[in-house]
């Protein structure tokens, strides 16, 4: 073969990936790498599986972004009809892990419905919306409100308020997109205020303990409040510098709960203090204004609308997951996209940056 | 065109949602900055101190204590390093269960599991309790391996505390043990709370208690490093760099005046039986001996005592936990004699030489008060009172002398007061007066009122009197020792073990009785009569240095007038305490001692014997052993020549 050829082979496997979109989520695997290295200092083998994983995860981006986003569209109502089926198996035959009914078991493997439901929600409102494009009612909200409450109900009945949140956000962020009026979102926003204390009656036990924890860690030093404390001990004793890669004592102490995974964030930022903390920030703004950017250029109602709610997806993750190390948010199990370690959440979140390359890509091609 | 005009309407309208949404996604990553900025710029300082705090702790390093050594040299009180188990009860979920589970690794008797509740209730406050102590290596091993399966469970390397002797002196030296709720209480009252931090032990009985100061030593400090589950980092893998260690002082050694050997001798010279004997040096207070028997063994109590053996030592009707040289409260009898006839002398009272006629009692008013001889005496002097102790001639001298002058005179010799010895807890005793009585009794004037009467009995060491054998000790040894009274002490220095300094306890002369010499004399000539053709003389019999002392019997039940008692019929622990003073040699007194043998009858039969062991062993080495140096004698008043050898025949 002649290096042409080569380069043209090379130029073909790389010609619907988004360069922005790639390089961004390189250097957040590469940060997220090194910091595992010094967060499971005590399991090493994390490292060698979180790299894996990394590879598993480039290798679905790429699938996923070579798929034409007619595809998504067609697919989508089966996607979620099988996912909703998987959600009522997990609620009857789920294994019951850490107190939580979350997974079901598959004879070779377990998976987490919910997490899937967080690709399939929106999938299935971007499109029932882009059905509907023409004449977008109030009966139209109504019914894809409906379809957002019911999976979002059964997540947060596993318990899992985490990913019933992250779901339930997802869907949100299509019905936004797609043109809900704004007098429904104030009369909304005022009904959900006014429905806290409702909402507060459902909440379980532990929920609750850590919403109120987190209004006051030192309440319960010891039992919830420990991780906000401890995390926030780690973040702040990190300074502008921090304390340097694998010097971190909160860290290495053990101070700092599920450092490897939802608290990562912790750990980076002791380790890299404030200027590590800029760059984390400075590159999801990036993937996120890319995103929005590509949800913008989007060709059709649906790819709009998906990419739309994919990026803020993303946002959401970010957001949630630093608010909640740094003590601005409660403890809600949400993980630190790329960065955290484990596949589950990895698998979900890079074929939603495929998607975003695959809308990226096809732009154009599809307009009429 | 309206379509077109719709969708390029529709997609502005959707291209201003994104927009809010982006303005959103600025928004919430301004917040997120500023909270980093916040924590990590502003407060920073807060956070690093509290990350400090979370793992850097300041670990106590527990000194040595200090010995405990006898005159010679021999060890009482040391230290050997053991492994305990212990359990910190907060981390430990169910404590039931860990038990159980650590019970089929190691050796846990029920004994083991009484003790450790026991522990838990009496030190509510604290966390870490041992459950086993003294493991052996194999154990240590096992437990090791099988370590992480138990939290909340740890080994722990320590000095153990050891009374090697056991109960020979154990009233002296006490004993140390854990820390109880009172002790924290006392320790944070005291400006030395920092001391103990970290240590589990403490003084809880004699010496041991009494000298927790010195024997203590200072607590070093140490910076460690501890990981979420408060595990030490091992020095050399810290993630931080630590302080330099500030190395404990370990606790001084006392070196006591006590003879063990001594000491042993007279517990082995008891026997059987209860008791109590003081030996003091008299010319400088120092005790020689000091048994309380039965006796019991301190180690027992270190870790904890069982509730079986301590019911045993509790509930025994026998008391050894009590203290009975120092807190046993016993009539003189008898040996109240030679004060009496002192005080007669001092006042005028009586001459040496002077006489009375004894029929074999004394009767004041219609009360008749018994001679011990049916028939009595006959014409009896001081001298030959005090021989064989005569009842009738000093039931006749108390009717002459009001009882608050007897008190005075008395009260000298350091009866009814605290000696001020160095241990805790002495009893002060009863020096009947007309002013204890007044405070003694409250509820009516009759019962306020000294009747005459009873001074009758006072004046034959009964009725209300009531002393230490530790008092009845110094009154003796002041006697000999010609009216200068020392502060009887048991230590007789501090040593610091790694200077090898010493601070002496410089014998201390509590005060001078004034005393005519001749009248010394004449009592302490009497009472060389006494274990020469008196009372003791078959205890003393062939004895090889010439001794003074006398015999007394102590009514545990006062009989009615007329009442005979008898042996016989009398409940072994109703019966008579038998009491012997003495010292030796009577010119130049080296020791004086007191001896009271419980419910053993009259004091010639059961105390003298053990006197003379004691004696023996200490002036002449016998036992087998050699006689200790002498001590240099003691310092005499110029102006008053030596007491003067018995120059009667036996």
């Amino acid at each position: 073969m002649t290096t042409a050829a080569i380069r043209q082979l090379l130029e073909r496997f790389a010609a619907k990936i988004d360069g922005p979109l790639i390089a961004i989520v390189l250097c957040l695997f590469a940060l997220g790498l090194a910091t595992l290295y010094s967060a499971a200092y005590q399991a090493p083998a994390r490292f060698g599986a979180q790299a894996l994983n990394a590879l598993l995860a480039l290798v679905l981006m790429w699938v996923a972004a070579q798929v034409h986003p007619q595809v998504f569209m067609r697919i989508a109502v089966p996607v979620f009809l099988a996912v909703l089926l998987m959600l009522l198996g997990v609620a009857l035959f789920g294994d019951v892990r850490n107190g939580a009914r979350r997974w079901l078991p598959l004879g070779f493997a377990s998976i987490q419905p919910s997490e899937l439901m967080k690709l399939a929600m929106p999938l299935l409102l971007a499109r029932y919306f882009h059905r509907h494009e023409t004449a977008l009612r109030f009966r139209e909200f109504a019914v894809a409100f409906l379809l957002l409450a019911v999976p979002t109900a059964m997540i947060a009945r596993q318990p899992d308020l985490g990913t019933a949140l992250l779901v339930a956000a997802a869907g949100l962020y299509v019905i936004f997109l797609a043109g809900l009026s704004w007098k429904v979102i104030a009369a909304g926003t005022t009904a959900v205020l006014a429905s806290l204390p409702v909402l507060w009656g459902v909440l379980h036990d532990y929920q609750r303990r850590r919403f109120l924890t987190l209004l006051d860690p030192s309440s319960d030093p010891l039992g919830a409040g420990y991780h906000i404390i401890q995390s926030t001990i780690a973040v702040g004793s990190g300074g502008i510098t921090g304390k340097g890669w694998l010097e971190g004592t909160q860290t290495h102490l053990e101070f700092i709960p599920e450092r490897a995974t939802d608290f990562i964030f912790a750990v980076y930022s002791e380790e890299f203090g404030l200027i590590g903390a800029s760059i984390l920030l400075v590159l999801y703004l990036a993937l996120i204004m890319r995103g929005l950017m590509i949800s913008a250029n989007a060709p059709t109602f649906f790819t709009r609308l998906l990419a739309g709610s994919i990026t803020l997806t993303f946002f959401t993750y970010a957001v949630v997951n630093m608010g909640m190390v740094s003590g601005l948010l409660p403890v809600v199990g949400v993980p630190l996209p790329f960065i955290s370690y484990g596949g589950t959440s990895l698998i979900t979140l890079s074929l939603s940056i495929g998607m975003l390359m695959s809308i990226q890509h096809h732009r154009t091609l599809v307009q009429t | 065109m309206t379509e077109i005009k719709n969708i390029r309407r529709e997609l502005h309208n959707f291209q201003v949602r994104l927009g809010v949404a982006g303005a959103l996604v600025l928004a919430a990553f301004a917040v997120l900055f500023g909270r980093f900025f916040y924590l990590q710029v502003i407060q920073h300082q807060y956070y690093d101190t509290k990350a400090v705090d979370n793992s850097i702790a300041i670990m106590p390093i527990q000194p040595n204590r200090g010995l405990i050594l006898d005159r010679n040299g021999v060890v009482l009180a040391r230290n050997y390093s053991g492994y305990t188990l212990e359990l910190t009860l907060s981390k430990i979920p169910n404590l039931e269960a860990t038990i159980n589970d650590l019970a089929k690794l190691v050796d846990i008797q029920p004994r083991d599991r009484r003790r450790f509740q026991k522990l838990r209730e009496e030190s509510k406050g604290q966390d870490n309790l041992p459950l086993r102590t003294r493991l052996t290596d194999e154990e240590v091993a096992v437990l090791a391996v099988n370590r992480f399966h138990f939290p909340g469970v740890d080994i722990r390397g320590r000095l153990f505390r050891q009374y090697p002797l056991g109960e020979v002196a154990a009233h002296v030296v006490g004993y140390i043990g854990r820390i109880d709720d009172r002790d924290v209480e006392r320790i944070e009252a005291s400006d030395n709370a920092g001391n103990y931090k970290g240590a589990d032990h403490i003084g809880k009985t004699g010496l041991e208690q009494k000298y927790e100061g010195p024997l203590h030593g200072t607590t070093g400090f140490e910076q460690v490093e501890t990981d979420a589950s408060g595990r030490i980092v091992p020095r050399g893998t810290n993630v931080r760099t630590l302080a330099p260690r500030t190395p404990p002082m370990p606790g001084n050694n006392l070196t006591l005046t006590l003879d063990i050997r001594l000491q042993e001798a007279a517990e082995r010279a008891f026997g059987d039986n209860r008791g109590a004997l003081v030996a003091i040096e008299p010319a400088t207070g120092g005790i020689l001996a000091f048994v309380s028997k039965p006796g019991y063994d301190p180690n027992l109590f270190i870790d904890g005592i069982d509730p079986a053996n301590w019911d045993a030592l509790n509930n025994s009707p026998d008391h050894p936990l009590n203290n009975r040289a120092l807190t046993g409260l016993y009539a003189p009898g008898s040996t109240f004699k030679p004060y009496m006839a002192l005080a007669a002398l001092e006042l005028g009272k009586r001459t040496p030489n002077q006489t009375i006629f004894d029929p074999g009692y004394f009767m004041f008013g219609n009360n008749r008060f018994r001679d011990d001889k049916a028939g009595g005496h006959g014409h009896v002097d001081m001298y030959k009172s005090i021989v064989v102790s005569c009842d009738t001639y000093y039931y006749t001298l108390a009717s002459e002398i009001d009882i608050d002058i007897i008190a005075r005179f008395i009260g000298q010799f350091g009866f009814g007061a605290k000696t001020g010895i160095d241990v805790e807890g002495e009893f002060v005793g009863v020096l009947p007066s007309r002013e204890w009585k007044l405070k003694r009794f409250k509820t009516t004037p009759l019962q306020q009122r000294w009747f005459p009467g009873e001074t009758i009995s006072v004046g034959i060491g009964q009725g209300y009197n009531s002393y230490t054998p530790l008092q009845l000790a110094q009154a003796v040894a002041t006697l000999a020792n010609d009216g200068v009274m020392y502060r009887p002490h048991f230590v007789d220095y501090i040593q610091n073990p790694i200077t090898g300094e010493r601070t002496s306890v410089e014998p201390q002369v509590v005060k001078t009785i004034p005393l005519k010499a001749k009248n010394l004399e004449v009592i302490k000539h009497a009472m060389v009569g006494v274990n020469k053709e008196g009372t003791s003389a078959r205890a003393f019999a062939g004895a090889a240095y010439v001794s003074a002392g006398k015999t007394g019997t102590s009514q545990v039940v006062a009989l009615s007038k007329n009442e005979k008692y008898s042996e016989a019929t009398v409940a072994e622990h109703l019966r008579d305490h038998a009491l012997f003073i003495a010292f030796a040699p009577a010119d130049n007194p080296r020791i004086a001692l007191a001896v009271l043998v419980e419910n053993a009858g009259f004091g010639a039969r059961a105390a003298a014997p053990v006197a003379r062991k004691v004696l023996d062993f200490y002036l002449l080495g016998k036992d087998g052993t050699k006689p200790d140096k002498p001590a240099p004698p003691a310092p005499r008043p110029v102006d008053e020549p030596p007491a003067e050898d018995d120059d009667r025949s036996d």
